[in-house]
């Protein structure tokens, strides 16, 4: 079903004077999907988020919302998206359900609709208790959720969320990671971090984005694929001359590490831990560790976004 | 739309110190400019009432009232536009408006109601001082509407060059001094020279048509001078507004 693509961005650029932020990107967000946006400061992810969400225009490219050309029809493909920008845009003399009831208000919700709106905006991000309260006078954490639920109120089919987490506590993130979560199975949401951890934790997609031009769009499973070890890390009590080890079948390398552990280093198809194991105990050497090293995500994106061309040998590797 | 925009601007107005501050501190001035006009009034009466074509008293105290009431408040109103949309630049809530389904025009025209709104019940206590005459004899309805008209359409093209220059900084005290500034140099810019331009400029100030309506002259080339400049102001504002989102 077409419907189902809910973000559809073709060829989109922008341009800041002489500089090139945003490099003909193409991507599509479906229904039910979460898409984390990666990378590092001044990538261009902020401006991708802007343009999505019809705050800035774009140089060249088209975005379509649910079907809705977003540049053709403003006012109906706004209909159909929230936005939280890098800093919660919040009224700080109005309390909460001020602040909610005017979202709601301008997001078009029927007139009877809007009390159940707002009630049910303030539950999903936790902010029944604080209803009557003003803005200016919540913390940091309360005033993002305030950010959020402004983004989720008229429950649009498309959520933009630039650093959602931001200034929260280690709870509040789990809560905040899990509501994007909820959103996610009904809606699309497009989620910009540099905390990879919420990647992992939170997102369907990942996007890594690079100086305004996409390096790397995979699934989660394949992004962990990426992260599979190429080398073990093993503890004898008694081991053997390095160049025994060596000539075991599958190991390309053997480097000593601190502490009398061993790296051995294998192509990332071929692991020869069983065979480690089966000579570790037939020769007696005591083996009381084995570990497979897994690159972290934080590995992958340095990797991807440090030079072009190890992200164009990744490229290889995983084609 | 617009009215949900104009009714929050004007909430937020009265939930800051401001707008209570300038409605005391202008209506404490204006009613001491009027019971001295009221005192010069009564200290004349006898010699006016002896005269061939008396002034009424309206002509004598209202009409002096709202003359100065404009100046006062060519100070004042430029406080009250600044905040607009620099202060959304300034705090960063422009999004909220912009990636909701609403257009630029709605933007600036609610924001610009919601200053009416404010005006018009800045106005409205103004005219209370005048109709507290009526307690001891009757007014020139004619003239009394006559100047409300002029005062009012005075107030919307203060308020139209504000906001526009509003939306032109991200800091909220500069968008009050250039707004001032120009504001000032349209009420003044027929005092320069003579010559050719002068019939121009003369017809550019704010101060020429304004004067008319105080004496209860009714021309509505004057009207629609006032209802031009507000639209000139509101169409540029809104293309301002507009252009924050376009490359440069």
């Amino acid at each position: 079903m077409e419907n189902d693509i809910l973000i559809k961005v073709e060829h989109l650029s922008r341009r800041y004077g002489n500089t090139l932020a945003v490099n003909r990107l193409n991507f599509e967000v479906k229904r039910g999907e979460v898409l984390g946006f990666l990378g590092p400061n001044g990538a261009g992810k902020s401006t991708t988020m802007l343009m999505l969400s019809g705050n800035l225009a774009p140089s060249s490219g088209a975005i379509t919302i649910n079907g809705i050309d977003l540049l053709e029809e403003p006012k109906a493909a706004k209909l159909a998206l929230g936005f939280l920008p890098e800093q919660p845009p919040l009224y700080r003399e109005l309390t909460v359900d001020e602040f909610l009831d005017y979202c709601a208000r301008l997001n078009r919700i029927d007139k009877g609709k809007i009390a159940a709106a707002v009630d049910q905006a303030k539950q999903r991000c936790g902010l029944t208790a604080v209803s009557k309260r003003l803005i200016n006078n919540l913390s940091k954490g309360y005033q993002q959720r305030v950010g959020i639920a402004q983004a989720i109120i008229h429950s649009p089919d498309v959520v933009i969320l630039d650093e959602p987490t931001v200034g929260l506590d280690p709870i509040q993130i789990r809560e905040i990671r899990q509501l994007i979560r909820d959103i996610g199975t009904e809606h699309s949401v497009i989620l910009s971090t540099h905390i990879l951890p919420e990647v992992q934790a939170t997102c369907d997609r990942v996007q890594i984005i690079h100086n305004g031009e996409l390096v790397l769009s995979d699934t989660i499973d394949g992004l962990t694929q990426r992260m599979q070890s190429s080398s073990l890390v093993v503890a004898l009590r008694q081991p053997p001359a390095l160049a025994e080890l060596g000539a075991i079948a599958g190991i390309s390398a053997v480097e000593p590490l601190e502490g009398g552990r061993l790296r051995l280093s294998h192509a990332p198809q071929l692991n020869p831990s069983e065979r480690v194991v089966e000579r570790a105990v037939a020769e007696g050497w005591g083996l009381y560790e084995l570990t497979p090293e897994r690159l972290s995500l934080e590995d992958v994106f340095v990797n991807i976004t440090t030079t072009d061309t190890a992200a164009d040998t990744t490229e290889e590797a995983a084609a | 739309m617009i009215r949900t925009i104009a009714a929050r601007e004007l909430r937020s107005l009265f939930l800051s110190p401001l707008a209570w501050s300038i409605l005391g501190v202008v209506l404490f001035i204006l009613a001491y400019l009027f019971l001295g006009q009221l005192d010069t009034y009564i200290s004349y009466q006898a010699r006016i009432a002896m005269m061939d074509n008396p002034p009424g008293v309206t002509e004598v105290i209202v009409a002096p009232l709202f003359s100065s009431a404009t100046i006062i408040l060519l100070l004042v109103i430029p406080l009250i536009t600044m905040r607009l949309v620099s202060e959304e630049r300034r705090a960063r809530t422009l999004p909220l408006l912009l990636s909701a389904p609403v257009s630029m025009s709605e933007i600036i025209l609610g924001k610009y109601l919601g200053i009416l709104g404010f005006l018009g019940i800045m106005l409205g206590l103004i005219t209370l001082m005048p109709l507290s005459l009526l307690m001891l004899g009757t007014l020139d309805f004619g003239l009394l509407a006559s100047n409300l008209l002029g005062l009012g359409l005075m107030l919307g093209a203060f308020a139209a060059a504000g906001l526009f220059m509003s939306t032109l900084t991200a800091q909220p005290t500069v968008a009050a001094v250039t707004s001032f500034g120009l504001l000032l140099l349209l009420w003044i810019i027929n005092w320069a020279g003579a010559g050719a331009g002068q019939s121009v400029l003369a017809y550019l100030s704010l101060q020429g048509h304004y004067e008319a309506l105080l004496k209860g002259l009714f021309n509505s080339s004057d009207v629609v001078y006032y209802l031009l400049f507000i639209l000139t102001f509101l169409v540029l504002s809104i293309r301002r507004l507009d252009a924050d989102r376009l490359q440069h």
